[in-house]
């Protein structure tokens, strides 16, 4: 479906709107065509008249209803299969690292979510009758997911990633209401958004969605087996993998020529899980499955960043969910473009203290007997230090790795106070010529600093 | 040779640069208070300060270390005259075995220093990568607390410990006794009331002076 064709499903959907809109207008001009106006005068009305007419069909274009407030229901109203079933697609779809701030209340929201339009911050998913969704139907919630808009008929900012959760079927909507309504209700207001104009205005969303914005549900592929549609359901939908994996364009909208072709956001940057994977060694569905099973995979690394929350998640749902994923994205990944693993040549990649840092420092745990978790990945096999970007091993060397709270998983110390700017400069200079085979990243320097700022902030 | 500045003072370190620094603070400079305990960054028993950050000594090279600021737990205080962290984590009796805890008043004295009121939340978050077999965690927490509110109050671990007769410990580092405090907060204030009705050592029951 086309831009046009949405643009037109919008315009019939308040059809009976506008005509009347549209009747009052001409009413409105026959009226002032008669009066006697100065040419001046005629030019006013007649700018005015255009912008009215502008924002009264955005307006229009943009209303919708406010659903009816409900008694928040009892626990006792959904059953517990529901509420069960509910619980792991909350995990799949890591609602609670976005719904819950910093050493706040689960699922209460305030996390702020810096977008280039400013910052969002997320909204009270608990049923608190007040500060939540307690009074949120069934079809309130659904139409939130489905559509992008709250119970009272306002806009949602694609931040909440309805462009994915649209796709999720009514049965999978109603099992995670049926187990966030029986969260615990938790008193928190959410924050006001710091968005700059045009951002700010809500109707700006609904203009928004006629470009950018495909309603679901999820319609299968026929030249699929069963296995690989769950994985895209799954993955497009309530996983939401390409709103950090895809690009995004000036507008915030994922760019859907570049599906799952990598992208930094946030500090942190997203490989391409596309036919533009590399990785040494091929991933395949077993090794994927893992790897969001336990955050880590001993020919493959460990999730990094906002990865390990998502595989924190992942690892709490069944096995046929997190396999179906896994079976879907190995099917978009094609044999990787780098060579077979193996070092560059030796004398090519000598970096004077970058070796030297690397001999003294990191290779007992990476040039080691131990293999993960007890050990460091062998570094030619870490995406961090063969792809394109150095912000994640900039990262992950200032920070170090923990494990996501109450999981287990590999631990290295970060060495953010024992590295100066240069002496990790020259480290991985040498890793990227060492293990890589490539080039030093330009400035990468500059991502150190970068990287430095951001955790002081 | 490679020069290492530990508690204020510079030292010619004949080692091999690949050296961790832990085993130069221990066997060159007999500063024993940082512990090797798992040799792999992974408990944190030998964090130290390294210009003013935590800093795990079992995995950093003396390399890296030229021209920066080591300070280990003998560099904030002595026994005659104990840091806020110190004299906290005695008052609490927060050590059992007393292997993790050099590492724990290291790391939690880098929060105290740039942020003494830091929120329990935030002390937690902050202490994660620090381990203890005992358990103890809970006393360590209120220590923390407590070494918050000393310093918060105006260094009275100073003047706490009746026979010190005030003079600085020696070779107290640049940052000795963190950052001085507008407001006293009581001790007790920066305690939750489910911690308080916890048994304690006798000791406890001492107030410091305010």
């Amino acid at each position: 479906m086309g831009a046009s064709d949405r643009v037109f499903a919008q315009y019939t959907l308040n059809r009976g709107r506008l005509v009347r809109a549209g009747k009052l207008a001409l009413q409105f001009c026959k009226a002032h065509s008669a009066m006697k106006l100065p040419k001046s005068g005629r030019i006013l009305v007649g700018v005015l008249g255009s912008v009215a007419l502008a924002v009264g069909a955005c307006s229009l274009l943009a209303w919708r209803e406010v659903l009816d407030p409900i008694e928040p229901p009892a626990a006792h109203d959904f059953d517990a299969a529901s509420v069960r079933r509910g619980a792991q697609l909350a995990a799949l779809g890591d609602c609670g690292p976005c719904h819950t701030r910093s050493q706040g209340e689960a699922l209460a929201g305030g996390r702020p979510i810096a977008t280039p339009f400013g910052t969002i911050f997320s909204t009270n998913i608990t049923p608190d009758p007040q500060t939540g969704i307690g009074r949120w139907s069934r079809a309130a919630f659904r139409r939130a997911m489905r559509e992008g808009v709250d119970r009272e008929g306002r806009h949602l900012y694609p931040a909440f990633p309805y462009d994915h959760f649209t796709l999720v079927s009514d049965a999978d909507d109603a099992a995670l209401y049926a187990y966030l309504m029986t969260r615990r209700p938790i008193r928190a207001q959410a924050q006001e958004n710091h968005l700059t104009f045009p951002m700010n205005v809500r109707w700006v969303v609904a203009a928004w969605k006629l470009w950018f914005f495909r309603q679901g549900p999820y319609q299968s592929d026929a030249a699929h087996d069963r296995q690989w549609n769950q994985g895209a359901y799954l993955a497009n939908g309530l996983a939401h993998c390409g709103a950090c994996h895809t690009p995004r364009n000036r507008f915030g909208a994922e760019n859907p020529s570049q599906g799952f072709a990598g992208t930094e956001t946030d500090g942190w940057y997203a490989y391409a899980i596309d036919s533009a994977a590399h990785a040494r060694v091929r991933w395949d569905a077993k090794a994927l499955n893992v790897y969001l099973h336990y955050g880590w995979h001993d020919q493959h690394g460990v999730a990094l960043g906002p990865m390990a929350e998502v595989t924190a998640g992942l690892g709490d749902v069944p096995d046929g969910d997190r396999t179906a994923i896994a079976v879907y994205v190995a099917s978009l990944m094609n044999p990787p473009r780098l060579p077979a693993a193996g070092k560059a040549p030796s004398g090519q990649a000598s970096s004077g203290d970058g070796e030297r840092i690397y001999t003294a420092t990191c290779a007992q745990c990476h040039d080691g007997t131990r293999p993960l978790p007890f050990g460091g990945v062998q570094l030619e096999l870490s995406t961090a230090v063969t792809g394109d970007s150095a912000i994640n091993l900039v990262n992950v060397v200032l920070n170090g790795l923990r494990p996501s709270e109450g999981a287990a998983g590999p631990i290295m110390p970060g060495f953010a106070s024992a590295l100066t700017d240069t002496q990790l400069d020259a480290l991985m200079s040498y890793l990227r010529m060492h293990f890589a085979g490539k080039a030093p990243w330009p400035a990468a320097i500059e991502r150190v600093r970068e990287a430095r700022r951001r955790a002081r902030d | 040779m490679i020069d290492l500045t530990v508690n204020g003072q510079t030292h010619g370190i004949d080692a091999d640069p690949d050296t961790p620094l832990l085993y130069v603070l221990r066997e060159d400079l007999q500063l024993n208070a940082a512990k090797f305990g798992c040799g792999l960054g992974q408990c944190g028993a030998c964090t130290v300060l390294v210009d003013g950050a935590p800093a795990l000594a079992c995995v950093i090279p003396i390399m890296l270390l030229a021209g920066k600021q080591i300070t280990t737990l003998e560099g904030i205080g002595t026994l005659e005259d104990p840091a806020p962290i110190q004299q906290a984590f005695m008052e609490e009796q927060a050590a059992q075995c007393g292997f993790c805890i050099a590492g724990m008043m290291m790391r939690a004295q880098a929060l105290l220093q740039a942020n003494p009121r830091a929120s329990d939340a935030e002390i937690r978050a902050h202490l994660q990568p620090n381990l203890c077999r005992c358990g103890t965690h809970l006393r360590i927490l209120r220590a923390v607390h407590r070494a918050a509110a000393l310093i918060l109050s105006g260094h009275p671990a100073a003047t706490h410990a009746a026979g010190a007769s005030g003079q600085a410990g020696g070779a107290a580092g640049p940052d000795r006794h963190g950052s001085d405090g507008p407001s006293p907060a009581a001790p007790e204030d920066r305690l939750r009331p489910d911690d308080r009705d916890l048994s304690r050592h006798p000791q406890q029951r001492e107030r410091p002076e305010r």
